[in-house]
């Protein structure tokens, strides 16, 4: 058994130590939020906070964890960066599919708490590895600068 | 808010539609007075297909089914428009599989796509809000003794003025639905409109930013096992030898199914599902298409080309035309084939019982979801049950049920459900891919550089005759020289013929703006080459040819002033422009771009002019332009799918690459305000990026770009 802090919720899991976090947060615990886009941390879609800091939960094994908590995208509203982020998602109507916008939400929450007024230069630097098949890019950006830390 | 039909079976049920949900010819059960009554406060009223007030609220079924483009809001705004009510007020319910109530009337199917969602819905989806309203508005009035002519309905409550009562929709449902429907239903003066041209939310948007949307990929049923599958690598190969005990030793998989071409480990999760797959030692026998590869698919369709095809335009006169011209130009063009890859892969839960089947998929064509299913399983399609889910993304690729077919093939013998998701690399490999397409044209002009005559023969597959053969006539296949043989320009001697190639070895697909994007990066590149070769500037050209086009001048004149055409370039920039007529929506694009030698090129400034007639809501018609024209910038830039010895070589987002945020031009889109009929926008932007781009290309180095991708040609 491991015992895992998610969102400030401790869970015990009974799972390999080589299985990514990605599939423990989908399958095993049912927390969907987090998607599976390309498994190769290519896409950014499994983007999650490990011990406050952006990773791809497709690429980080329970052996890798230890006892650093986990955010994902259903707690991270609770956190007070995180609920400005999605209030400007849906203020500039950022989304479309939607299916990046877990990951495109943590990395930019990631971001935003670290550097409160990013240039666009700091933007392209932490969300070049989210991407988003749909194109929203320009309102990401906007929604970025938008945020009032 | 959403909410799928899974909970909600017994939506429709009792009513009796007889007719498509084109004609409001629609008529209650005669008993449903007494039928109400029984059920007292849980008694429905449904005067159509596409409108339910019961104990839940006021529900709108989507004809449409979402993929991003927000058509569950844009055609939510249709029916509360009419049905005067607020977004607020109503959920939203996808429809099930029913082509007789469902059937999108440009499509002939139960389908979305080609952008034609909002031109199909835009009457109606008026006239179902419309005729539920006159139902209620009469209910209410009949209940009170009063006429109708004296009430009138502000956000669902209807009010009667002279004695100040006034009813809910809620409470008069039911009064409501012992009443016929109306024959004469007016539609509201465009004047009058309070919902439809306004930013309205998206209704779909706040449960995704927060984690609780459920795609496809999400379903969680009790009792669910999980997998995972790989399938030959070359098509129309099979299994040839596979250790299924070493799947089944691995820890948490429970289950091995295959088929002759396919093979799915079944476990408690992904995870289990995968090393289960990876411990197979599969090997596969390539079969007959073991020596296909892209060089020689080009080839044939090289040698194809040089032949005649069916002709789809013939004023009479083009080639002789161009003989006689002072100018005459000659290009082949090249597009390769594309894959849709969604951000969300391909995935579908299954739960097959005895004598029924329960299916959750993100699908855009739900009728043929259910006949896949029904037809793999043998049982009837009335027994199989589709859930239709909300899409990561399709872009075409869910308008085939290949995958549905694929799992209930292998799942077919397993009785408890069963989620099947497609790894990124299967997904990729197996994708129906954009045809390839090898295109001969050929323009002269004469001594004061006006064009006089134009050739052009396309040579591709045709999706078409594989997908809606009854739409293939005569040789012809009407998308694939879709903005080829028409054109916005005032042309009267054009020649266009199209030959059918059908490649081995692969399938293709409808792809995001279809033969529009194909033949936009031909037509507008040639259209530029005309321009140059007469030392004439490229907006100057279109604009002396649009002298019977009020609305594609207009556009183009926006666009011009508002990317600053004339406006000198810095070293190293170049500015190009696209035209065109697509899905009944004139778009301009004009793209400024930085090529720095031996460097990637960089976008920087797409500027979009947009007449796509009455516009629903303005937000979602700029969302569709940004994301349109990134998703055609990003594939003409990087995007193609080769084949080696019949596999495909690409396989992820590591080589088949997808536009970053820091490739990522600034979008700029301007609206045409019109009162023309809606056209569609989901796929124009697309459509115009890649012409745009090698103008643009051939602005700043003077190179002229006829084969894509351009990671290819290097400028």
């Amino acid at each position: 058994m491991r015992k895992l802090t998610i969102n400030g919720q401790v869970h015990d899991v009974d799972v390999p130590d080589d299985m990514p976090l990605l599939w423990v947060l989908r399958d095993v615990l049912g927390l969907t939020g987090t998607k599976y886009g390309c498994g190769i941390a290519q896409c950014g879609a499994c983007t999650v906070h490990l011990g406050g800091v952006a990773v791809r939960s497709c690429q980080t094994t329970m052996d890798m964890i230890d006892d650093m908590p986990i955010t994902t995208i259903e707690g991270i509203g609770d956190t007070p960066i995180g609920v400005k982020v999605q209030a400007a998602w849906l203020d500039k109507e950022v989304v479309q599919c939607g299916y990046c916008q877990s990951g495109q939400i943590m990395s930019a929450t990631a971001l935003l708490t670290e550097n409160p007024k990013p240039t666009d230069t700091d933007i392209d630097d932490a969300m070049a590895g989210n991407i988003c098949r749909c194109g929203t890019y320009v309102r990401i950006r906007e929604a970025i600068h938008s945020v009032n830390v | 808010m959403i909410e799928n039909l899974v909970s909600r079976r017994n939506f429709l049920r009792g009513t009796a539609l007889a007719t498509a949900g084109l004609v409001l010819a629609v008529q209650l059960p005669g008993n449903a007075r007494r039928a109400s009554a029984a059920v007292g406060e849980q008694s429905k009223f449904i005067p159509n297909a596409f409108v339910k007030i019961d104990g839940d609220g006021i529900t709108l079924i989507m004809p449409h089914t979402e993929v991003g483009q927000g058509i569950y809001t844009s055609s939510a705004m249709l029916m509360a428009e009419e049905l005067e009510v607020d977004l607020d007020q109503v959920r939203v319910e996808a429809a099930p599989p029913d082509l007789k109530k469902y059937m999108d009337p440009i499509l002939f199917d139960q389908a979305t796509g080609g952008s034609t969602s909002t031109q199909s819905d835009w009457v109606r989806l008026r006239e179902a809000g419309a005729s539920a309203r006159i139902m209620l508005v009469a209910a209410a009035a009949a209940l009170w003794g009063v006429s109708a002519d004296d009430c009138k309905v502000e956000k669902g409550v209807i009010y009667h003025g002279p004695s100040g009562r006034s009813l809910s929709y809620l409470e008069v449902a039911p009064e409501a639905a012992t009443r016929e429907v109306p024959k004469e239903v007016p539609l509201k003066d465009p004047s009058q409109f309070k919902l439809i041209g306004t930013r309205a939310k998206r209704l779909d948007t706040p449960a995704k930013v927060n984690g609780s949307m459920v795609y496809g990929i999400d379903t969680r049923l009790p009792g669910m096992a999980y997998a995972t599958l790989a399938i030959a690598p070359v098509k129309g190969g099979r299994i040839a030898s596979i250790n299924e005990a070493a799947a089944r030793a691995v820890k948490g998989v429970r289950d091995v199914v295959r088929t002759d071409d396919s093979v799915a480990v079944i476990g408690e999760h992904m995870w289990a599902a995968k090393l289960g797959v990876d411990a197979l030692e599969l090997s596969w026998e390539s079969g007959p298409n073991a020596s296909i590869s892209t060089n020689a698919i080009i080839d044939d369709m090289h040698e194809a080309s040089l032949k005649p095809g069916v002709v789809v335009r013939d004023d009479n006169g083009a080639e002789e035309a161009i003989r006689k011209a002072k100018t005459k130009l000659d290009a082949v063009y090249r597009s390769p084939f594309l894959s849709h890859s969604p951000l969300e892969p391909m995935n579908c839960t299954l739960h097959i019982e005895d004598d029924r089947a329960e299916l959750w998929v993100g699908t855009q064509v739900p009728v043929r979801a259910q006949k896949a299913v029904a037809e793999a399983t043998g049982l009837p399609p009335e027994k199989v049950t589709v859930n239709n889910q909300l899409m990561g993304g399709a872009f075409g690729r869910r308008l085939d049920i290949d995958t549905i077919e694929q799992a209930a093939k292998l799942l077919q013998k397993i009785r408890y459900p069963v989620k099947l998701v497609w790894t990124r690399e299967q997904d990729l490999t197996h994708d129906f891919f954009r045809p390839y397409y090898y295109d001969r044209v050929s323009a002269g002009l004469d001594d004061t550089g006006r064009l006089v005559g134009r050739t052009h023969r396309v040579t591709g597959s045709s999706v078409m005759a594989r997908w809606a053969p009854p739409a293939f006539k005569n040789g012809i296949d009407p998308d694939s020289l879709d903005c080829a043989a028409e054109t916005p320009y005032d042309e009267t001697s054009v020649f266009a013929d199209y030959v059918r190639h059908e490649p081995e070895g692969l399938t293709t697909a409808w792809w995001r703006g279809v033969g529009a994007t194909h033949n936009l990066f031909v037509m507008e590149s040639f259209v530029d080459e005309m321009a140059h070769a007469t030392e004439q500037d490229p907006v100057d050209f279109r604009r002396k040819m649009l002298t019977r086009n009020p609305r594609a001048l207009a556009v183009l004149e926006l666009a011009a002033e508002k990317a600053g055409w004339n406006d000198k370039l810095p070293e190293g920039h170049g500015r190009g422009v696209n035209l065109q007529f697509a899905f009944n929506t004139y778009l301009a694009h004009i793209l400024e771009i930085e090529v720095v030698p031996g460097k990637q090129v960089k976008l920087l400034r797409s500027v979009l002019a947009v007449d796509c007639g009455i516009v629903i809501n303005p937000d979602t018609v700029r969302a569709q332009m940004e994301g349109g024209v990134l998703f055609g910038l990003g594939t003409a830039m990087f995007n193609e799918v080769t084949f080696t010895g019949g596999a495909v070589d690409q396989s992820n987002f590591d080589n088949y690459r997808i536009l970053r945020i820091n490739e990522a031009p600034k979008v700029e889109v301007y609206q045409v305000k019109s009162l023309e009929k809606p056209g569609g926008v989901g796929e124009a932007g697309t459509a115009a990026a890649a012409g745009a781009l090698a103008n643009a290309i051939f602005s700043a180095t003077g190179k002229r770009i006829r084969s894509l991708p351009l990671s290819q040609a290097p400028v």
